[in-house]
């Protein structure tokens, strides 16, 4: 695997940027362009900076450079039986584990494992004066400080260019088994919770619009006797987690618009016209389909949660937040960026 | 300003004043009745307030906000006061206000396994509402009984189940937060992952600098189907501490994996009798949760693991009695080491695991050069050490040479690459040890956060970021991957 550390280059391009007030968009494989709001600024290429720093399988943890394929992280860490508790989509093969985190984006194990930023631990990273700063570290439990690392989860880099992250990392389970069930999408919606509120060692589920599928891990014995419990086949599509992760399975083929809505995990089936699939015992609902924007987010909003839209046209990418919410994150961005210069508008056009 | 010199007529005229925000009953001011707030759990720090203020209602919370705001008066929030870092330690020229009236339970909801909570209600009161529907909350911090959600919010708390299933931030889905300007702001409300930046993450552990925690939403777990404890007898630490790394790395993740000393050890059996092997010179409790099938099979390879690592007896609970019994020993341990020690000093560093034995080793040559005892009696799993500095505070001296001690024990953690506290926060207490943590870069983008939120620095003064000055004269070196580093003192 190449390693190599190109921080102080990347500590010089935002000083440069920072002098002649050009602002960047912090780009790694570019994978995930088409997420949030298109931002004009001189590119500054992460991919120089990637390769494992230190894996401790003993510890659970790895310290890796935010350049890093996504895809040479996870054979590093298969080699020692180990993987990312959250399941990334890569969305392309060039996707970096960088990139990854700075969009929060976790698969269909979210429910089980957690999300992407439950396994920050820490963070070393440029802020936008120029200074490499480090929060958090290489063990489970710190509460030294603010967590700043887990802030940068989810901000699409308009707080910083993140340079090394520390990662929590869970075993491989012994054995994974899928059983799949002809079900309707309101059965099946209870269905996934009472698995999810149950001992049962369910770890993802999803409902394709016809047939709810359910995966199970852990020891052999366990996993026999909850497949056996649950009942259902063995679905005939045997890459179906990985293509529901990569959006590869035909309900994403469409050209219609995509939007992701997380929702509380009761909310109904939506009287939305188009379809929607279901993952995360509920919580996740994907929607193709025509509605309008407002209309998608009063349906999200009235179940507790919010809609992005992930392909198509919208004022807003991501859900609009209140006002006194939106007044702290324009606080936050000046005090890690005051300048300005992070990916402007990528998150929120006014951020 | 000093308690003593804030006259009796300057705290009855701020309580006067405050009257016209709050119903007068639900303020104290009168020194007696102040006195019960002078500290939390660590009574080394005390001090008292101008006034303690007792809201009932949110509104009355941004009222008290608004109203210290615009008058430049220090705010400090208190929960039940269980915390051991200081981090509720009054401000001298400020206003308390305790959250103790806030004790609703608002919502069980099974279907989404929520609870929705005022911050007041107990952290063992969450799951024994949810018990009913088979669910409970997962993290349990030692105080459970008394502790509260909205101060386990505000302390990121943890407790003996989080190597399995995480801290409170990993069980948190929403928050209401009163800001320093009176304004409420609610973060997340029934769904995963929030859009925007994750203050839920920020408010989590922020010890009462960022905003008043009024509403907190936990996410709930399905009562494991089965649990199983099993205990390890070792003649030596350092073989114990192997045997830690060695389940981990295999692959097992209990849900609690502790250690407990020699001097741990026998405190524990002389106080409740839990049957631990008194000349052991140290214990492993390994619990292991899930179904039936998984815990029979996993309780097999751990202990056949423990063997391998030198355990001179293994021992596994044979009813739930026996399982009771065992955990027991360990939930007494701090009461035990209370009784044989007038005074002890509980420290709170996290190290990798892989440090274990150096880092006990290390604090075992500290405490024969300072002539203190230290008991251990700590989270092995996730390497969250609770060292306890036996001393007596009636002997001149004796508790400086403690805290010097400790602020050791917390340089040696930071050296193996760890931490000044897994879970009990910074709040008074490890100020100067958070200079060593963090370089100055560091330490101001922490301020210019908290000045995103309370541009006057009126909420909990003082507390868990230390001023670039207060670094300065404490002489702090930062210590970073176990080298010493000089920050540029001269321009202070």
């Amino acid at each position: 695997m190449l390693s190599l550390d190109d921080s102080a280059n990347l500590q010089a391009s935002v000083n440069a940027a920072l002098e002649n007030g050009m602002p960047l968009r912090i780009r790694g494989g570019g994978t995930k362009d088409f997420l949030g709001h298109p931002c004009n600024a001189t590119p500054l290429d992460m991919r120089r900076h990637r390769g494992v720093i230190d894996h401790q399988p003993g510890e659970l943890m790895v310290n890796v450079r935010a350049g890093t394929p996504l895809a040479e992280l996870n054979a590093a860490l298969a080699r020692e039986g180990q993987q990312l508790p959250f399941e990334p989509p890569a969305f392309g093969t060039d996707a970096t584990i960088g990139g990854t985190l700075a969009c929060n984006l976790s698969g269909p194990a979210r429910p089980h494992g957690g999300a992407a930023r439950d396994a920050m631990l820490g963070v070393r990273m440029l802020n936008g004066r120029g200074e490499i700063v480090e929060f958090g570290g290489q063990v489970m439990k710190n509460v030294a400080g603010y967590d700043l690392t887990r802030l940068m989860a989810g901000a699409m880099g308009t707080l910083g260019v993140l340079l090394d992250v520390y990662l929590k990392l869970v075993p491989m389970p012994e054995q994974t088994t899928t059983r799949v069930l002809e079900l309707d999408a309101e059965t099946a919606l209870r269905q996934m919770r009472e698995w999810h509120a149950s001992p049962l060692p369910v770890t993802a589920t999803c409902h394709d619009g016809h047939r709810l599928y359910v995966r199970l891990a852990g020891t052999a014995d366990c996993v026999g006797a909850a497949a056996r419990r649950i009942g259902g086949e063995e679905p005939a599509d045997t890459d179906f987690w990985r293509d529901l992760r990569e959006h590869r399975l035909s309900f994403f083929d469409s050209q219609r618009p995509l939007w992701r809505i997380s929702v509380a995990a009761n909310a109904p089936v939506p009287d939305l016209p188009g379809d929607c699939l279901i993952e995360w015992g509920g919580n996740l609902r994907w929607y193709r389909g025509d509605a309008g924007e407002t209309e998608i987010r009063d349906w999200a909003q009235m179940h507790g949660g919010h809609a992005s839209c992930w392909r198509g046209h919208a004022a807003q990418a991501f859900h609009p937040l209140s006002g006194g919410l939106f007044k702290l994150h324009r606080k936050l961005k000046q005090a890690f960026d005051p300048a300005g210069i992070f990916n402007p508008g990528r998150l929120y056009p006014e951020l | 300003m000093p308690t003593q010199s804030a006259s009796l007529q300057d705290r009855e005229r701020l309580a006067r004043e405050l009257g016209k925000q709050i119903p007068r009953q639900n303020i104290l001011w009168q020194e007696e009745d102040l006195r019960p707030y002078e500290c939390d759990a660590l009574s080394v720090y005390r001090r008292l307030p101008l006034a303690v203020v007792l809201p009932e209602t949110i509104e009355e919370i941004q009222r008290i906000a608004r109203f210290c705001n615009e008058r430049n008066i220090p705010l400090v929030a208190r929960g039940a006061g269980t915390g051991l870092s200081g981090g509720a330690l009054p401000d001298p020229g400020g206003i308390l206000l305790s959250l103790a009236r806030f004790q609703t339970i608002l919502d069980i909801d099974p279907e989404n396994r929520l609870a929705r909570l005022q911050p007041g209600v107990t952290n063992l009161a969450v799951s024994q509402a949810a018990a009913p529907h088979g669910l409970y909350y997962a993290p349990d911090p030692s105080s459970q009984i008394a502790c509260t959600i909205g101060g386990n919010v505000a302390e990121n708390s943890g407790g003996v189940h989080c190597l399995k299933y995480g801290l409170t931030v990993h069980n948190l889905v929403a928050l209401k937060i009163v800001t320093m300007d009176g304004e409420l702001v609610s973060i997340g409300e029934r769904a995963l992952d929030n859009p925007g930046y994750d203050l839920l993450a920020l408010m989590c552990g922020s010890e009462g600098m960022l905003g008043i925690i009024v509403e907190v939403t936990v996410r709930l777990l399905p009562v494991p189907e089965s649990a199983q404890v099993l205990l390890a007898a070792f003649d030596d630490i350092a073989n114990a501490a192997a045997a830690v790394s060695a389940i981990i790395g295999a692959g097992i993740i209990p849900a609690g994996l502790e250690m407990m000393d020699r001097l741990t050890i026998q405190a524990v059996e002389d106080f409740v009798h839990a049957g631990y092997p008194r000349d052991a010179e140290a214990i492993l409790l390994c619990e292991l949760d899930g179904t039936q099938q998984e815990v029979a099979e996993l309780i097999r390879r751990v202990e056949t693991l423990m063997r391998r690592h030198g355990a001179s007896e293994t021992r596994v609970a044979q009813n739930e009695q026996e399982r009771q019994r065992m955990w027991q020993g360990r939930k007494a341990a701090f009461p035990a080491i209370g009784r044989i020690s007038p005074d002890y000093y509980c420290m709170d560093g996290t190290i990798p695991r892989a440090a274990l034995a150096r880092v006990l080793t290390g604090i075992r040559r500290l405490s024969e050069d300072y002539g203190l005892p230290v008991a251990n009696v700590f989270h092995a799993g996730d390497g969250n050490l609770h060292p306890l500095i036996l001393y007596d505070a009636n002997r001149p001296g004796e508790l400086e040479r403690t805290e010097e001690l400790g602020g050791r024990i917390l340089e040696l953690c930071i050296a193996a690459g760890g931490t000044i506290t897994g879970e009990h926060g910074v709040g008074m207490e490890k100020i100067n040890q958070m200079c060593l943590q963090f370089d100055e870069a560091a330490l101001r983008q922490f301020h210019a956060v908290k000045a995103a939120f309370d541009p006057q620095g009126l909420l909990n003064p003082g507390k868990a970021v230390p001023t670039l000055h207060r670094c300065a004269e404490f002489g702090a070196m930062h210590v970073h991957h176990g080298e010493l580093k000089f920050p540029e003192l001269e321009r202070f």
